[in-house]
């Protein structure tokens, strides 16, 4: 009779007809899923704004102290993000353990940032902007900016805190050493969440703020 | 691995010293089998099947005769929403999960599904979620029909909780899906035995295959315009996206609902497809007819399924060069359904039949969803449309391509893999009178509903005109037997399953598939060693012998 272990452990055993991991296709596959969420958000924006009568204000004006500045310096951090995340990849795989778990606190650190700034843009502009969010006066405003501007950055905005959780995990491994040259598919799998994560931020980025 | 039990995975995984009840419902629970999974769900989807059946027979108890009999209005105005519900999110997406869990792994020769743990965690999601759909009629039911259209579903219409818990249930319903679709083709495309091509799968695989790109594309969407809607719910007046009072747009609501649940059509046919599929060849002796363009057009059916979402949005005012592209594309969906119904036909010409029961149901299936789809394609002309919206003859139509489509397909599938499943026969007897009842009453029930929606029964409705009544009277009449007659089947299996007829590996003698080459029930890790594909030339003799089959060869 088969014990419980013999259950537990891996059954992975089938091919990988495709030779790359299991989890790289399954990541893959999420980050298709994922995209859709977004696409939905996104679509839901696009009407709301580009209908004749929704009187859209002029994103880059709107932001008031802390303007659009802010938030192209924090892209930027999140690019450059995503610069270290290939670096974590790249050292893992020559074997250079230590250089790839500096690479990899950069990339939380940079990833802290991005949410720290985000939560600071977000406070500024519930309590200055748009005091009736939290029950304030009421002013003219148009609320279907608000919704779309909260809803998406915010769904992006969990998005960096769910993968700097994630890169924390993969840190910790690597400091205690489960995740190494062997295994570093493990590292290219959260790689390719974070680096979606700051794709989806440029358009993110471009729509809600730029254009 | 261990040696292997008649028992196969239903057979306690630690020694019988340490073995109590306690500890073996544990072994189920926690479980990262595929197998005990797909039955979990199996029974989980039944379960909320049989619930679901008894709304239905709770509206159709109100609706015998014209005039309030048995309840309230506003009870009545839960029934429907209710009903849809539980038969679209809980009941047949997560059976075809279910049959798909246990059969997917077998058919491809891998000994599990690709990310076991996440498995478990997608089933999980699925009690809590039904517990929150079911609670809200302890706390109000929702009343805004199983679309929750803005501004009806919005917090100024329906402030109850029991909104935010159907709203709450339906996402995480759709997370559940999702998860178990990266799993499907995780585990399809990378761990096929050796020697199994994509054009060497079974055709419910490929079946589960187009079903979960549909689940990966869609569900997602659905689940912005929930959360979209749950925000507009929580903070009203802070975020406005769907009342138009705000500034929203409530046909925004209805293209990113629709964008999921045309798709979600196909998500609860395609596995039904994919078994009638592996049956009809099973008691045809012969192989499927065209299965290259068997597999391609599942593709297209999917490829074009999401181009047709606002042909269920004909009657909003969207411009009229809009609807009659979305007509156009609508109609084009029964070019490859077609082709699909003449395969099928093609592959019973000249067969050598055997009719047991879930050949029967496929047949049944042949037939009745022909009728489905003929009546799809009268929906889907604009002008009938916006005559015949929100009228009984769209019921007639989603029941007809639901009830008599993928419920006919689910129950064909499950007579066909229960020796599978189980390791015994079931009654065969039984089998063909629970058939010849479900068939017959399918009709009764809803047959009758295609004239009443043509003469302007509105759906939906707590009340309806006497001359109606006739209708009505026959369509309940047909429900009840209908429901009735479900009970012979699972006494039937609940029978068969303590005292039916043992069975060996390939007990229809025909099936060509992996499944048919390990033991029934499967073992834990379903093959004792990974098998190795022989792929199959499907040439169309009149038949094929049992003794031709291929077989899988043990590696070396």
């Amino acid at each position: 009779m088969a014990t419980h272990q013999a259950t537990e452990a891996a059954p992975n055993t089938g091919a990988e007809s495709l030779g790359v991991t299991n989890g790289k296709i399954g990541m893959w596959t999420f980050l298709v899923m994922d995209a859709m969420t977004f696409a939905g958000f996104l679509a839901g924006y696009a009407r709301l704004r580009w209908s004749p009568e929704s009187g859209w204000p002029n994103p880059y004006t709107e932001f008031g102290v802390i303007g659009i500045q802010l938030t192209a310096f924090n892209t930027f951090v999140l690019i450059c993000s995503s610069v270290s995340m290939v670096h974590v990849l790249s050292e893992t795989i020559r074997g250079n353990m230590d250089r790839a778990r500096k690479w990899m606190l950069a990339t939380i650190i940079g990833g802290l940032i991005f949410v720290g700034i985000q939560g600071y843009e977000w406070t500024h502009l519930i309590l200055d902007k748009w005091p009736y969010l939290v029950g304030g006066e009421g002013v003219d405003y148009n609320t279907n900016f608000a919704s779309t501007f909260l809803s998406l950055t915010g769904f992006h905005g969990l998005h960096v805190s769910v993968g700097v959780i994630y890169n924390l995990i993969i840190y910790l491994g690597m400091k205690r050493g489960k995740i190494g040259k062997h295994n570093s598919s493990i590292i290219e799998i959260a790689g390719l969440y974070w680096h979606f994560v700051d794709l989806i931020w440029i358009l993110v980025f471009t729509f809600v703020y730029l254009i | 691995m261990g040696t292997h039990s008649k028992y196969g995975y239903l057979s306690p995984l630690t020694d019988k010293a340490s073995k109590s009840a306690l500890h073996y419902v544990k072994e189920w629970f926690y479980t990262t089998d595929a197998k005990r999974i797909g039955v979990m769900y199996t029974l989980f989807g039944l379960m909320m099947g049989f619930l679901g059946g008894v709304l239905s027979i709770l509206i159709r108890l109100e609706l015998v005769q014209a005039g309030p009999d048995f309840m309230n209005a506003e009870f009545y105005a839960t029934l429907p929403g209710m009903h849809a519900s539980l038969m679209i999110f809980f009941f047949i997406i997560p059976l075809f999960t279910g049959v798909g869990n246990f059969i997917v792994p077998v058919q491809v020769g891998a000994p599990d599904m690709a990310f076991p743990k996440l498995n478990l965690v997608g089933f999980w999601l699925l009690p809590p979620a039904a517990l929150m759909a079911i609670s809200s009629y302890f706390l109000t039911a929702p009343g805004f029909g199983w679309t929750g259209y803005p501004p009806l579903s919005n917090s100024i219409y329906s402030p109850q909780l029991g909104a935010d818990l159907w709203i709450m249930a339906v996402i995480i319903v759709g997370t559940s899906s999702t998860m178990a679709a990266v799993n499907f083709l995780a585990t399809v495309f990378n761990m096929r035995c050796k020697n199994m091509t994509f054009f060497q799968m079974p055709l419910f695989t490929w079946s589960v295959v187009v079903t979960s790109f549909l689940i990966l594309a869609s569900t997602p969407v659905l689940t912005s315009a929930l959360l979209m809607l749950q925000l507009e719910r929580t903070f009203p007046g802070a975020f406005q996206f769907f009342a138009p009072e705000g500034g929203g747009d409530p046909i925004l609501y209805q293209h990113l609902f629709w964008f999921y649940s045309h798709p979600a059509v196909y998500i609860m046919i395609l596995p039904g497809f994919g078994m009638i599929n592996e049956i009809i060849p099973t008691f045809s002796r012969k192989p499927i007819f065209g299965y290259a363009v068997m597999a391609w057009s599942m593709a297209a059916i999917a490829v074009l399924g999401f181009v047709v979402w606002a042909h269920h949005m004909f009657t909003t005012g969207i411009a009229l060069k809009v609807r009659v592209g979305f007509m156009f594309l609508t109609m084009l969906i029964a070019v490859p359904t077609g082709i699909k119904i003449f395969s099928w036909l093609a592959t019973l010409w000249g067969g050598s039949l055997k009719f047991d029961t879930p050949m029967l149901y496929s047949l049944g299936f042949l037939a009745m969803f022909t009728i489905g789809g003929l009546s799809g394609v009268v929906l889907a002309s604009v002008p009938v449309d916006i005559e015949l919206h929100d009228t009984y003859y769209v019921v007639a139509h989603i029941h007809y391509v639901l009830v008599a489509g993928s419920v006919m397909t689910i129950f064909a599938g499950l007579y066909y893999w229960f020796p599978k499943m189980t390791g015994r026969m079931y009654n065969e007897m039984l089998g063909k009178v629970h058939f010849w009842l479900t068939a017959i009453f399918i009709n009764v029930t809803f047959f009758g509903m295609h004239y009443m929606g043509v003469k302007g029964m509105p759906r939906r409705y707590f009340d309806y005109d006497p001359q109606f009544e006739m209708l009505n009277v026959v369509s309940s009449v047909g429900s009840f037997v209908l429901f009735a007659a479900q009970f012979i089947w699972v006494f039937n299996f609940l029978w068969s399953l303590k005292y039916g007829k043992e069975v060996g590996k390939n007990p229809w003698k025909d099936g060509t598939h992996l499944e048919w080459h390990t033991t029934s029930p499967p073992q834990h890790h379903n093959f004792p060693e990974p098998p190795v594909w022989t792929p199959i030339v499907r040439h169309h003799g009149p038949h094929r012998e049992a003794d031709e089959l291929t077989e899988p060869v043990p590696a070396e």
